[in-house]
C-alpha cells in the first residue's frame, strides 16, 4: 500500500510539473483556398471604448459586406493584452482566423513567420491597387523591400492632448510647442495634488512609442543598418532619460504612473487629475469617460525647437492598425473581398470617424469630418512627422526588452531612486544583451 | 507515473511470486487466481487516467523537449519541421550564468525559491493553524469552514485582479489602510513594482494556497482517534504537547503529500504573476515560469524557453525525488 501510494504521489507530482513544459505542435500548409466561400472568421482589434462597443460599431458593417457577397463574417474582438499570443498561437498550429487586424508595429515580425499572406501586386490589385493607400501606412505594413505582409486599415499618430480650464487656472495661454515649454508649463501646472503630464509607465508598448520618437529628436535609431538591436548609442540614453525624468528630474509626472498599464493616465486626464496626455485619438475615450469635446485641447507633440517635421523635427510614430489575411484561409477570394470593402472609401469614412483614427486610404480622407481640429493634427503628423517604428524581425523583442528597460526606470524613479544616465545606459545595455537575433 | 504501468502483464511466474504487478486486460481468461485478479483491479482502475495522462501531459512534453534542442524562433514557428537542430545551444545559453540571459535565469530561480519558501511555510501554516482551531464543535464552525474555502474556489484570474486593485498605489485599498487610515507608512507604497513586489506575490499566493492545506488537513484531522487526546489529556498533556505528540506525528503522511504539492503548485505558479504584473515582472518578483513565458512566447524564442523549462522539470523532478526519498524513510524509521 505504501508502495502505491508513493506511486501515485509520483504520478502526481509529474503531472503537476509538466504543466510548464506543456505545449501544443502543428505544421501549416502553403496558400490558402477556397473550401469554405460562404464563411470568414475576423478577429478585430479593440479601437474602441470596449469590446462591447467594438462589437455594436463593426456589427452593422458585416452585415453589408454579408449582403453584398453573401459571405457571414463570424466576429471576434480580442483584446490588446491577447491579441499577439493569440496569432502567435494560431500561426504555430496553423489554426486561425482568415482575417486579423495587427498592429502595425508587429508587421516585420510576423511577416518573418511567413504565417501571412504578402500583398504583392497582384494582391493589391484585387483590392484595388497600392496607389489607394497613404505611403507612410504602407511603409509601416513590413520590410522595406518585400511586399507587406498587410494593408493598413487604420492610420493614428500621437498628439499633445491638454486640458483647457487647467491651462488657463494657471495661466497658461497656448499648448507648448516645445519640450522646455512644456517641463515650464509643467511646474505651474503641477501642484496641489494635480499633475501636468500622463504617462502609461509600466505599458512596454507606450513606453516604446515614447521614446521612439524622442530617440528620433535625438538622432538615434534603436536599431542599425544592418537591423542589429543599437539600445546604448548617446542619443538611446538621452531620450529614455529625457522621458524618465519628466518623473524623476522635472517631477511633471506623477510618481503613481509608474505602475500604470490599462490607460488610466486618460482617466486622470478625463476627471481633471492631470492636464496632458500624450495619445493618439483618446477623443472616443475621453468621451466614454464623461469628458466634454470642448474641454479639452490638441496640438502637435512637441519637438526639442522649431516646428516638427522629418528627421530630428519627428513628433510621432506611424501608429496604425493593418489588416492581414491568414495564408492557411480557406475563404481566400472571400478574405480579399472583405480587405477590399473594409478599406472601401465609404467603409474607410464610417469606421474612422467612429474611431476617431484617420484613412490610410488617400481618397477618403477628403471626407470634412477628418478636417475637424484633432484629426487635422492627426492628420498633419502623419503625413509631415512620423516615422515608422524600426521594421525588423525582432522589433517585439525590442518592445519587451526596452519596454522593460524604461518601466524599471519609471519604478526607480518613483521610488525617489536617482535616474542617472549611467543607470539608463546599464539599463539599456542589459536589455541589449538579450536581444538574440 | 511509471510506476503504474510497467510492469508485465502477470505470467505464471510472477503471479506466484507476488500479488502485485499483475495485468489487468485479462480478466476474460479463466482460471487466474483471485488474488492476481484483486491485485490487478486497481490497474485496470487507473489505465484510462494513465491513457489520458500519456496524451494530455506526457506527449506535450516531450515535444517541448524537442523543442528544446532546435533553433525554433519566429522564422519556423509557422512549420516546426524546418527549425534548424541545435543540439544544446539552447541549454547553454540558458546555464551560462556569466552571461545576461543566464544570469537572470539564476536570478529568477533564486527569487523563486524564496517565494516558495514563504509561500509554501505560510500557506501550510495557515492551514494547520485553522484547521486545529476548526476541530472542535463550536456554534458558527460550518459557516467558518465554507468561509475558509471561498478563496480556494474563486475563479483564479477574477480573484488575482482584485488584489491587484487592492494593490494600486493611489486607488488601492491596502494603502488606504496602510498608509491613510493607519498611517503606518509615510507615504503610500508601491507595491506592483519595484522591491514590495515580492511581498504583495506572497501575501496573494498564501491567500490562494492556504484553505487546500487547511482543507486537506481538515479531513485528516478526522481521522484521529478521540481517545488519544482523552488518553493524553488524563496523563496531564497541555493542548501544545498535544498538538506536538498527538496531532503533528497523526498528519505526517498527509503533510508530506501536502507539502510537496503546495511546493510544486507554487513553484510553477504562474497566473499570480502574470495578472498581477503583466508581461514584465519587477526583478524583486521575477518568478521563474513568467520568466520562462518572457523568454519564449514574448521574445519569440520557444527554443530557448523550452531549454529552460526542461531544466525547471529535471529539477523539480529531482527535488520530488529527493523529498520521497527521505520522507518515506523517515516515515519508515518512525513506524519501526
Amino acid at each position: 500500500m505504501r508502495h502505491l501510494r508513493a506511486a501515485a504521489a509520483i504520478t502526481l507530482a509529474v503531472s503537476v510539473v509538466a504543466g510548464v513544459t506543456a505545449c501544443g505542435g502543428g505544421t501549416s500548409s502553403d496558400g490558402g483556398s477556397n473550401e469554405s466561400p460562404k464563411t470568414l472568421t475576423y478577429w478585430a482589434s479593440n479601437q474602441g471604448p470596449s469590446i462591447e462597443a467594438d462589437k455594436k460599431i463593426l456589427t452593422p458593417e458585416l452585415k453589408k459586406f454579408e449582403k453584398e457577397t453573401g459571405i457571414k463574417v463570424k466576429l471576434e474582438v480580442v483584446p490588446w493584452a491577447d491579441l499577439l499570443n493569440r496569432i502567435l498561437a494560431a500561426t504555430t498550429s496553423g489554426q486561425g482566423p482568415d482575417v486579423l487586424n495587427i498592429g502595425n508595429t508587429w508587421s516585420a515580425s510576423l511577416q518573418s513567420t511567413g504565417a501571412l499572406l504578402p500583398w504583392d501586386d497582384e494582391n493589391f490589385e484585387a483590392i484595388g491597387g497600392r496607389d489607394r493607400f497613404i505611403d507612410s501606412a504602407v511603409a509601416s505594413a513590413g520590410k522595406e523591400g518585400e511586399p507587406p505582409a498587410a494593408v493598413p486599415l487604420y492610420s493614428l499618430s500621437y498628439a499633445l492632448y491638454y486640458n483647457k480650464k487647467m491651462f488657463a487656472d494657471a495661466g497658461i495661454t497656448a499648448p507648448p510647442a516645445t519640450w522646455d515649454q512644456l517641463v515650464e508649463d509643467g511646474r505651474k501646472l503641477s501642484k496641489d495634488g494635480k499633475w501636468a503630464l500622463g504617462a502609461e509607465g509600466s505599458n512596454l508598448s507606450n513606453n516604446i512609442h515614447q521614446t521612439f520618437v524622442l530617440g528620433q529628436q535625438h538622432g538615434a535609431d534603436f536599431f542599425d543598418e544592418q537591423g542589429k538591436a543599437d539600445f546604448t548609442s548617446d542619443g538611446a540614453v538621452a531620450a529614455v532619460k529625457q522621458y524618465v525624468d519628466f518623473m524623476a528630474k522635472d517631477r511633471i509626472i506623477a510618481p503613481g504612473n509608474a505602475e500604470y498599464a490599462q490607460n488610466q493616465s486618460l482617466t486622470d486626464f478625463a476627471k481633471g487629475r492631470t492636464a496632458m496626455v500624450l495619445w493618439q485619438a483618446a477623443a472616443t475615450t475621453f468621451a466614454a469617460q464623461g469628458m466634454k469635446p470642448e474641454d479639452w485641447g490638441v496640438a502637435p507633440v512637441p519637438v526639442p525647437a522649431g516646428a516638427p517635421g522629418a528627421g530630428k523635427q519627428t513628433n510621432s510614430m506611424v501608429a496604425g492598425i493593418n489588416m492581414a489575411v491568414f495564408r492557411n484561409t480557406r475563404n481566400i477570394d472571400g478574405a480579399k473581398k472583405f480587405v477590399k470593402f473594409m478599406t472601401s472609401d465609404a467603409e474607410q469614412k464610417i469606421l474612422c470617424k467612429t474611431y476617431g483614427s484617420i484613412p490610410p486610404v488617400k481618397a477618403a480622407q477628403s471626407d470634412p469630418a477628418f478636417a475637424a481640429p484633432e484629426l487635422k493634427v492627426l492628420r498633419d503628423t502623419l503625413a509631415t512627422s512620423a516615422a515608422p517604428l524600426p521594421q525588423v524581425p525582432n522589433e517585439s523583442q525590442f518592445e519587451t526588452a526596452v519596454g522593460t528597460a524604461v518601466k524599471e526606470l519609471f519604478a526607480d524613479a518613483a521610488a525617489g531612486s536617482p535616474v542617472t544616465t549611467e543607470s539608463v545606459k546599464a539599463r539599456l545595455e542589459k536589455a541589449q544583451q538579450t536581444m538574440q537575433s | 507515473m511509471t510506476a503504474t504501468v510497467t510492469t508485465d502483464p502477470g505470467t505464471g511466474k510472477q503471479a506466484r511470486g507476488t500479488t502485485r504487478g499483475s495485468g489487468g486486460a485479462r480478466r476474460g481468461i479463466p482460471r487466474i487466481p483471485d488474488r492476481i485478479r484483486r491485485g490487478g483491479l486497481p490497474y485496470l482502475l487507473l489505465l484510462p487516467a494513465v491513457l489520458l495522462e500519456l496524451l494530455i501531459h506526457l506527449i506535450p512534453m516531450v515535444v517541448g523537449i524537442v523543442m528544446s534542442f532546435r533553433q525554433l524562433t519566429q522564422f519556423f514557428i509557422g512549420n516546426w519541421g524546418a527549425a534548424p537542430w541545435t543540439g544544446l545551444e539552447n541549454y547553454e545559453i540558458a546555464v551560462d550564468f556569466d552571461a545576461p540571459i543566464g544570469e537572470a535565469l539564476l536570478h529568477s530561480f533564486f527569487v523563486t525559491c524564496v517565494f516558495t519558501f514563504f509561500a509554501v511555510g505560510l500557506a501550510w501554516l495557515f492551514g494547520v493553524t485553522a484547521a486545529i482551531m476548526l476541530q472542535e464543535s463550536f456554534r458558527g464552525r460550518g459557516f467558518l469552514r465554507t468561509l475558509f474555502l471561498v478563496p480556494y474556489a474563486l475563479p483564479v484570474y477574477a480573484a488575482v485582479i482584485t488584489w491587484a486593485f487592492m494593490f494600486q498605489r493611489d486607488n488601492g485599498l491596502v494603502n488606504h489602510v496602510l498608509h491613510d487610515q493607519l498611517g503606518i507608512t509615510d507615504q503610500p507604497s508601491f507595491w506592483l513594482i519595484g522591491d514590495n513586489s515580492i511581498y504583495a506575490l506572497i501575501v496573494v499566493s498564501v491567500w490562494k494556497g492556504w484553505p487546500f492545506a487547511f482543507l486537506m488537513l481538515m479531513a485528516a484531522l478526522q481521522n484521529i482517534p478521540r481517545e488519544l487526546y482523552e488518553a493524553a489529556a488524563i496523563d496531564g498533556a497541555g493542548v501544545w504537547q498535544q498538538i506536538r505528540r498527538i496531532t503533528m506525528p497523526s498528519l505526517r503522511p498527509v503533510n508530506q503529500v501536502l507539502v510537496l504539492v503546495l511546493f510544486l503548485w507554487t513553484f510553477n505558479d504562474f497566473n499570480t504573476p502574470y495578472v498581477l504584473f503583466g508581461k514584465a515582472a519587477p526583478a524583486g518578483a521575477d518568478l521563474i515560469s513568467i520568466h520562462i513565458y518572457q523568454s519564449s512566447f514574448v521574445t519569440w524564442n520557444f527554443g530557448t524557453g523550452s531549454a529552460m523549462s526542461v531544466l525547471l522539470l529535471l529539477f523539480l523532478l529531482v527535488v520530488t525525488a529527493v523529498y520521497l526519498f527521505l520522507t518515506s524513510r523517515g516515515r519508515k524509521g518512525s513506524h519501526a
